[in-house]
């Protein structure tokens, strides 16, 4: 988990390993770029960060609402609205076209909603219908656009494709001016925007307006996925909502950090990305970006601790193996209770007591005797050590108590409890035992005799 | 424009098969709620339509299908990966995915560009002008292909028939059967990938998209059943082919402008239509239907409170004989709104109640018998509230009031058998006695 100051490095850091990475790949105008001399890519390094950082944060929310494909269907939606815009004004008047896009973008997201409450039609249903039906108007007007020959298509596709190397000085400040907008957003209705996304249902309790905060929240997602439009296109814009979000929800539970995180992963995607398009020829700097930012998802998701997949699946493989070598003891442990203490038993049968692959089984053994708990002599007889013996009588003990508790207390069967016992054992704590122990009244140190009849390996 | 059987056909034809052979596989997207499948693999293949241009440097369509059907199979396989091993839910996986995989498309196509002509945007519209021009110089490719995509989907939905249905409308009852759930599931997929790659060149992807879930959605609205589903799915994509295609046609011509639109960004308009009416007018399911069962059921308990407001005064004047009550005091109590009026009219009209004087009614003895029967539910609810819950006294009436006309024979006799056959209820009020089989 992350918290604390560490947060705050967050951002240097990647956006170093970023800069350090470009420049030992080298670039065409490297140092032009990192130097960050030249006005134009100042203005387009500034726009992707800030959008990148205003992306992070309101998608954090919408992340966790479960809404993050509606932005999928929200920046399809805005092309009608554009097109529409264009066909009216007549030019490329830009802040009328990114108006009718916000319009039009609102209008899918209460398609969507609408569409949601119909019997039959499921959320993924909704967000399909509404962004190929709108997609599909957007082209139609599109078409007509370009047919009466109003100018040239490109200035519509660059809605649809982004042209970050295009970004003006207005573009960057339009991006700014959203950035802040979120941000007081949600500075000022965090307590609310959690309370949506955690438990929706305990804040209408409450009283809250929840379809007024939903809407608001789809709101900025609007205006965000507008003005990002230019400057990464139409399908990018969305992985800058949904991918910085979903990255940082591998390094925490807690809202704040989280949050934190998604816009640091965003503005450092936007940086990076930018800078790396900007050092090589022919890279769109949109699709750079979104691949940025899937490094970092990725990275997150294999080495995050706790919920990272490459420490998750060590912790079950560790315990696995904790859980076979208990199963090595308490086989032994059986096998001494019938014939006696510092009796052997032989590898083969010991093998036959459990499904034991025989290289599994081996592994298991050498483990065991690593830790001192059994030997094992060449001709495979293996023998419980001391240590090893306290440890194999607590398991059995632990079993058998768990079995007389199955019996006297949940009525099954006895010739049942064997498994049920099998897969608790491991995970008893001893304060259970202790009152395992009193609710049978049990003595402290000897081990119950089996409940059922004991199979033997013959 | 004038209508041309080789072109036009052509193209309604194309449009006709890319849109059927999409709603086949997108009936079990829906019915699976995986419809942004989709959407994802539609934009996902494209890396994979490059990386096969750049090994084969042909636009053959053998090379764009093993290129398309392998990032299909990628996409679907990462997101469930994504959803399984970083607990994302499924949508943002699908999200992160296709988007990432987009993005690598987009770099490969601008580094090939020196040696590529290859455009993104051919992939998101499609060319369907182009079939037309093609129709005149023999069948056109894409006719064919589309027209072995289809073959191959329908023979696929019709051989698998069972397995498909078990595995999407229940994956734990097909394992038990011994059908692999995953093999079904990565089939689908596919041939998704398959179909979509097919259709782009004729029609863009934004068609496919829509193919593949608004006609499937439509027909789920209507039917209750996946074989007619996947007709009717089938039915309403060749006739938003035709629809399209003829107001394309005649688009100038009504309109008077020279714009032409595409057929296919139309098509997705007639699917949308097509659905919106299905919205409306679906039986059972549809806003009409279910305004219509709202209604009906306001007026019934309109005109059971008027048969239980007569009744009450009736008792409360201790008259066996008919008591009227004037009908301006009725539209005092139930509002001057047209419900009250038409409850009272279809009251008379079956004969429930009798004008009496001009202005005021009173239940007929047909009326009286339909009265009891509410007022006995009202106040053998009120008893059964009474013994069995905490309530006080004056809060009984209320759920009472909303539980009474919903209380039929069967529930009748149980309740009188639960409160021991009581003559009044807890406010001390007779309990009308009768028997509810004999009521109608």
């Amino acid at each position: 988990m992350i918290r604390g100051p560490v947060m705050l490095l967050v951002l240097p850091a990647l956006v170093t390993v970023g800069v350090i990475a470009t420049a030992t790949f080298g670039g065409d105008e490297l140092r032009r770029v990192l130097s960050l001399a030249d006005y134009n890519t100042r203005i387009v390094v500034l726009g992707t960060t800030l959008l990148g950082a205003a992306a992070g944060l309101i998608g954090t929310f919408t992340y966790l609402r479960k809404r993050a494909m509606v932005a999928d269907a929200l920046a399809h939606a805005t092309l009608p609205g554009i097109a529409a815009a264009f066909l009216i004004v007549g030019q490329k008047e830009i802040v009328p076209l990114l108006v009718g896009g916000a319009i039009a973008g609102t209008l899918g997201v209460l398609c969507v909603m609408g569409l949601r409450r119909i019997p039959r039609i499921h959320e993924d249903a909704a967000i399909g219908i509404v962004l190929s039906v709108f997609f599909g108007i957007g082209l139609i007007l599109k078409s007509a656009a370009t047919q009466l020959s109003m100018g040239d298509q490109a200035g519509l596709d660059r809605f649809i494709y982004g042209t970050t190397a295009g970004l003006i000085k207005q573009d960057a400040w339009l991006i700014g001016m959203t950035a802040v907008l979120i941000l007081l957003t949600v500075l000022l209705l965090f307590k609310e925007f959690r309370l949506l996304c955690f438990d929706a249902a305990y804040a209408r309790s409450l009283g809250r307006r929840v379809r007024v905060l939903d809407l608001l929240m789809m709101a900025l997602v609007v205006i965000t996925t507008v003005v990002g439009l230019q400057a990464v296109g139409l399908i990018l814009v969305i992985a800058l909502l949904i991918i910085p979000a979903a990255a940082a929800r591998f390094w925490t539970d807690d809202l704040a950090t989280m949050t934190w995180l998604s816009v640091e992963f965003g503005a450092a995607s936007g940086f990076v990305g930018a800078l790396i398009s900007g050092s090589y020829a022919n890279l769109p700097a949109g699709a750079v970006i979104v691949i940025c930012a899937g490094v970092l998802f990725f990275f997150s998701m294999g080495f995050a601790p706790e919920r990272g997949a490459v420490f998750a699946w060590w912790r079950r493989y560790a315990l696995r193996r904790r859980i076979g070598r208990q199963h090595v003891l308490r086989a032994l442990a059986e096998h001494e209770e019938r014939y006696g203490n510092l009796a052997t038993l032989p590898l083969a049968r010991l093998q036959q007591t459990r499904s034991w692959r025989a290289s599994e089984l081996r592994t298991l053994i050498y483990r065991c005797r690593a830790a001192d708990e059994l030997t094992i002599d060449p001709s495979d007889n293996i023998r419980l050590t001391p240590t090893g013996r306290v440890r194999a009588h607590r398991l059995l003990r632990n079993h058998r108590l768990w079995e007389l508790y199955l019996i006297r207390y949940a009525d099954v069967a006895p010739t049942h409890v064997d498994r049920d016992a099998d897969q608790i054992e491991h995970v008893l704590p001893a304060s259970i035992t202790v009152e395992l122990e009193r609710l049978l009244a049990e003595k402290q140190t000897a081990i119950p005799a089996s409940p059922h009849p004991m199979g033997d390996v013959s | 424009m004038t209508w041309s059987w080789q072109g036009d056909g052509t193209v309604i034809l194309v449009a006709m098969l890319a849109g059927c052979a999409c709603a086949l596989v997108g009936s079990y997207l829906v019915l699976r709620r995986m419809s942004l499948m989709g959407d994802a693999i539609s934009h996902a293949v494209l890396p994979g339509l490059v990386i096969a241009f750049l090994i084969t440097h042909s636009r053959g369509i053998g090379a764009m299908l093993i290129g398309a059907v392998v990032v299909g199979i990628l996409t679907a396989l990462l997101t469930q990966m994504v959803a399984r091993y970083g607990k994302v839910e499924e949508g943002a996986a699908m999200g992160v995915v296709f988007t990432i995989l987009f993005a690598i498309g987009l770099v490969l196509i601008r580094r090939a560009t020196d040696h590529v002509d290859l455009d993104p945007s051919c992939v998101l519209y499609g060319n369907i002008a182009h079939i037309y021009a093609d129709a005149f110089h023999g069948t056109p490719v894409a006719l064919k292909n589309l027209a072995i995509v289809f073959a191959l989907n329908l023979v696929f939905v019709v051989a698998f028939y069972k397995e498909l249905k078990v595995s999407a409308f229940d994956p734990g009852l097909s394992s038990t059967l011994g059908i692999n759930a995953n093999l079904m599931h990565y089939a689908l997929m596919i041939l998704v990938a398959l179909t979509a790659v097919v259709s782009f060149e004729a029609v863009g992807s934004i068609l496919v998209i829509a193919m593949l879930i608004v006609p499937p959605v439509t027909a789920y609205l209507l039917t209750d059943r996946l074989g007619i589903m996947l007709l009717l799915s089938v039915v309403f994509s060749g006739l938003a082919a035709v629809m399209s295609h003829l107001a394309v046609i005649a688009f100038p011509v009504w309109f008077n402008t020279p714009i032409q639109p595409d057929t296919s960004a139309m098509m997705t308009v007639f699917a949308g239509l097509f659905l919106a009416v299905a919205i409306v007018v679906a039986p059972r399911r549809g806003l009409a239907s279910q305004a219509w069962q709202h209604m009906a059921l306001r007026l019934q308990i309109r005109r059971e409170d008027i048969l239980g407001i007569l009744y009450r005064f009736q008792e409360h004047l201790g008259d066996e004989t008919a008591a009227a009550m004037p009908t301006e005091e009725l539209r005092r109590i139930f509002g001057h709104g047209p419900l009250t009026s038409y409850a009272l009219r279809s009251l008379r009209r079956r004969r429930l109640t009798v004008k009496i004087g001009g202005s005021s009614l009173a239940l007929t003895e047909k009326g009286l018998h339909r009265a009891e029967r509410l007022i006995r539910s009202h106040r053998l609810w009120e008893t059964y509230v009474a013994q069995h819950s905490d309530l006080p006294l004056d809060h009984l009436h209320e759920p009472a009031e909303r539980v009474e006309h919903f209380i039929g024979p069967r529930l009748e006799t149980a309740l009188r058998e639960e409160v021991a056959d009581p003559q009044a209820d807890p406010h001390g009020r007779s309990i009308p006695s009768g028997h509810p089989e004999k009521n109608d």
